[in-house]
């Protein structure tokens, strides 16, 4: 399948281009354009994410042997928290919601910038200021923090590696989190172009609306653990070590109703990727738009009520884990209608093949492993045999990378030719698709097997029973990391010398295809008339709405 | 052209115009406020639970009087506040700027009280990390510490909500700017700007142009205070959730002995 070029330049006044008040980078790092921020976000999180991605190599590459292979254990305490304190705060959490939520939400729906922009801007700033912190974290201080990027007490409190600044950074974070929840709420709720009905709206729009009332209501709870944890550190006010009178279960409690909703945050973007994706190369509507637009509810909603389940070992009442199990049960549900709709949305579709689409088919099919092993921990007996193993290592990567990060890079593939109007070869990404796939799990299934072992996580040494498992996983992570390379070099290629994308190269009827590549300042010079339901491949299709076309 | 032109610049007007959006925003931010002040009550009634004995016999060491005066206090500067953003409803400038000041004053006399309070407790050697209180039992530390963080994180609060009257304050009691919007036309293109020579609208050259009409606004002072009017009720909200906090903070600590 070949997309076509249309035209050999890019149109003159796109959002790229438009003059502003400052020049050079200072057009930028202070544009309220929430598109200019979805870039800026865009490359923050990619070069912080790029650290973390070597990071996870040199651990693999550390256990591929048993005893001492390239670092020390204290380093390797260091590595696995920076990883996790990388990869989930400045990564995950903000990643599809701030790039692409940035980027897109507003076009989605009719408006021409988020409801405010300036706190929209602020929220990008806090989140470098956030990073900073927490990078400097590293070097400063006792050293690194070692305490995994859970931060758990009285470990925390009593190491001497410099986790306040850690600690006050993941605060500063939450800070630029919650900015953006609060902004995209309130701008699904008063911007939507007329006709844009709850039910027309694009289901990744709803997804991001469920995303944000989470980081609204959950992130609060966060910021004032980590700052407790950094007033016992720095005043001693031991709310939580034990040595003081302080509860350290009271900590678990409180990290983990922010930190599980927090996993929804890192999927549910990702999801609404997929629900975008797959009605355009389909060539159809997407199967049961109200049961996916109620299931993305249904999660933010009892993705609260679950947090227990991560403490099924650490002291709690057998009629408090039998109801967070069940309820855990229940999470899955919402989930796995999610599944079956899209996999019915493919039923009969005039499929066009693309590598966004393979990205999104290989997120459906690691994202139900990622799930089904989920429910492995979540039933109460099995979870004893499963905690604090490689098994929830393998469960938690296959969710987290195997979904939010390949629905990451479906994403990026879908509307990168929006983004910088230029398309990229597919040849290079349809390799780097294989590669990351295989690499993917050779990377991540050992680990399940080696959990079910027995391998505990965290660990820096291990019997030599364990070893082959260990050799297939670094080997695996080889490949990945090469894919990866190989599709992040396509896409810095096709940034500048790709060819014209064109307008609309999917043939996509969201609001989005309607405006140009890359779009105008204010995305559309007059707000469209949405007379069309989402995903009408009959009415929805830009040629057939001249009315609305925003070419001036 | 003349049609898009009139869309675009009554869109930037539109922009800053939205109250709803605005209030949807500030409530937002307040339902934050609320789940974070709302956990350290978590742990407040986890602790209480734990140790009943020792939370009643700490909170009788803390004095009710300076609380009740402080929670009067409080409660008036709300008051101050609630009666700023009437005034300033009814364009009444100077009535409004005076009332802002006497909420940063009463703000400022909550927090010198505070400031009297902790130093009498610092100087009978009561405060986290000290050694009288190590040597206390569990439930006593406790409440100490909780005191500490939640009424000084509460401190933190005034403290902030004092620096956006301030704000405000000086906003209200500016000069109206005129606004103007200057016509720049040049062969290659035509340019909107506002003062601070921002780019209303901008129509690249190569457009056939035939007429463009532009109108120009004036800022009145009653605009000026519709505008801030937004932003001083939700600085209204923000001072009247920071009393609302200590209204339970104030019986937790100090009443229930």
């Amino acid at each position: 399948m070949s997309y076509g070029s249309a035209g050999n330049a890019l149109p003159l006044n796109n959002f790229r281009t438009t003059k502003t008040r400052y020049s050079g980078i200072f057009a930028w790092i202070f544009s309220t354009d929430h598109k200019r921020i979805g870039i800026l976000y865009l490359i923050s999180i990619l070069s912080f994410t790029s650290v973390a991605i070597v990071i996870g190599l040199l651990m693999r590459l550390e256990l591929i042997a048993p005893g001492e292979t390239i670092v020390k254990p204290e380093t390797y305490n260091a590595l696995f928290t920076l990883h996790g304190v990388i990869m989930i705060f400045l990564f995950v959490v903000p990643g599809l919601q701030a790039i692409f939520g940035n980027f897109f939400l507003p076009i989605l729906i009719g408006a021409r910038d988020v409801a405010f922009p300036r706190l929209n801007l602020l929220s990008w700033w806090c989140y470098m200021i956030g990073a900073f912190m927490a990078v400097l974290a590293l070097f400063t201080g006792g050293g690194a923090p070692d305490t995994g990027w859970t931060f758990y007490v009285p470990y925390s409190v009593r190491t001497s590696t410099n986790v306040s600044l850690a600690v006050l950074g993941v605060f500063v974070l939450g800070f630029s989190s919650i900015l953006t929840g609060l902004n995209f709420v309130t701008t699904v709720h008063r911007m939507r172009a007329p006709g844009m009905s709850w039910f027309r709206i694009p289901l990744f729009v709803w997804a991001s609306y469920s995303t944000s009332w989470i980081q609204i209501l959950a992130t609060p709870v966060l910021a004032i653990t980590v700052l407790l944890v950094a007033f016992e550190r720095l005043f001693a006010i031991g709310i939580f070590d034990p040595a003081s009178g302080g509860d350290p279960l009271m900590y678990q409690h409180l990290f983990w109703i922010y930190s599980h909703p927090a996993v929804y945050i890192m999927i549910l973007p990702a999801m609404g990727v997929v629900s975008e994706i797959l009605p355009t190369f389909a060539r159809k509507p997407i199967f049961g738009y109200k049961a996916i637009a109620f299931s993305s509810l249904a999660i933010a909603f009892f993705g609260y009520l679950v947090w227990g389940h991560h403490m099924f070992t650490s002291g709690m009442s057998d009629t408090a884990r039998w109801i967070f199990s069940l309820l855990t049960f229940l999470v899955a549900i919402p989930s796995a209608i999610k599944v079956f709709n899209w996999v019915a949305t493919l039923y009969k579709g005039a499929i066009q093949m693309s590598p966004a689409l393979l990205f999104t088919m290989a997120f459906i099919f690691l994202f139900s492993i990622g799930g089904l092993t989920g429910l492995i921990q979540g039933a109460l007996a099995t979870s004893i045999h499963t905690h604090d193993t490689y098994f929830v290592v393998g469960h938690f990567h296959y969710i987290i990378f195997g979904g939010t990060g390949f629905a990451f890079i479906a994403a990026l593939l879908y509307w990168f030719p929006k983004m910088y109007g230029r398309l990229y070869r597919m040849k290079p990404m349809y390799i780097g698709w294989g590669l990351m796939f295989v690499g993917f799990n050779a990377l991540y299934f050992p680990m399940l097997i080696l959990g079910w072992m027995g391998m505990p996580r965290r660990y820096y040494d291990y019997i030599p029973e364990f070893h082959f498992w260990h050799v297939v996983s670094t080997i695996g992570s080889w490949i990945l990391v090469s894919g990866i390379i190989l599709i992040a070099v396509e896409f810095f290629r096709a940034r500048k010398h790709g060819e014209i994308a064109g307008d609309n190269p999917w043939g996509g009827v969201t609001l989005e295809w309607h405006v140009p590549s890359p779009p105008p300042h204010e995305n559309f010079d007059v707000i469209p008339q949405v007379t069309w339901d989402t995903y009408d491949f009959e009415h929805g299709l830009p040629e057939k709405t001249a009315e609305g076309a925003s070419h001036p | 052209m003349s049609t898009a032109a009139h869309a675009d610049t009554g869109h930037h007007l539109e922009h800053h115009q939205d109250h709803t959006g605005a209030k949807i925003g500030m409530w937002l931010f307040l339902f934050t406020e609320l789940l974070m002040f709302g956990s350290l009550f978590l742990v407040y009634s986890d602790y209480r639970m734990q140790f009943p004995a020792d939370f009643h016999y700490s909170a009788s060491t803390l004095d009710p009087l300076v609380g009740t005066i402080n929670t009067l206090i409080l409660l008036t500067s709300s008051l101050t506040m609630a009666l700023a953003i009437a005034a300033l409803d009814r364009n009444r400038h100077r009535v409004a700027v005076r009332l802002m000041g006497v909420t940063i004053v009463l703000g400022g006399i909550f927090l010198i009280n505070k400031y009297f309070e902790w130093s009498a407790k610092f100087a009978h050697d009561l405060y986290p990390g000290s050694e009288t209180l190590s040597l206390m039992a569990e439930g006593e530390r406790q409440f100490f510490n909780l005191y500490y963080a939640m009424t000084g994180l509460h401190g933190l609060h005034v403290l902030a909500g004092m620096i956006i009257i301030a704000v405000m304050l000086w906003l209200v009691a500016r000069k109206p700017r005129q606004k103007y919007m200057l016509l720049d036309v040049k062969p290659a293109r035509v340019a909107l700007q506002d003062d601070s020579e921002r780019n209303l609208l901008v129509l690249p050259a190569g457009e056939d142009l035939h007429e463009v009409h532009v109108t120009l606004v004036y800022e009145k002072h009653e605009e000026l205070s519709r505008r801030h009017l937004i932003h001083l009720e939700n600085t209204g909200l923000f001072w009247h959730l920071v009393d609302l906090i200590w209204i339970f903070l104030f019986p937790l600590f100090y009443l229930i002995t």
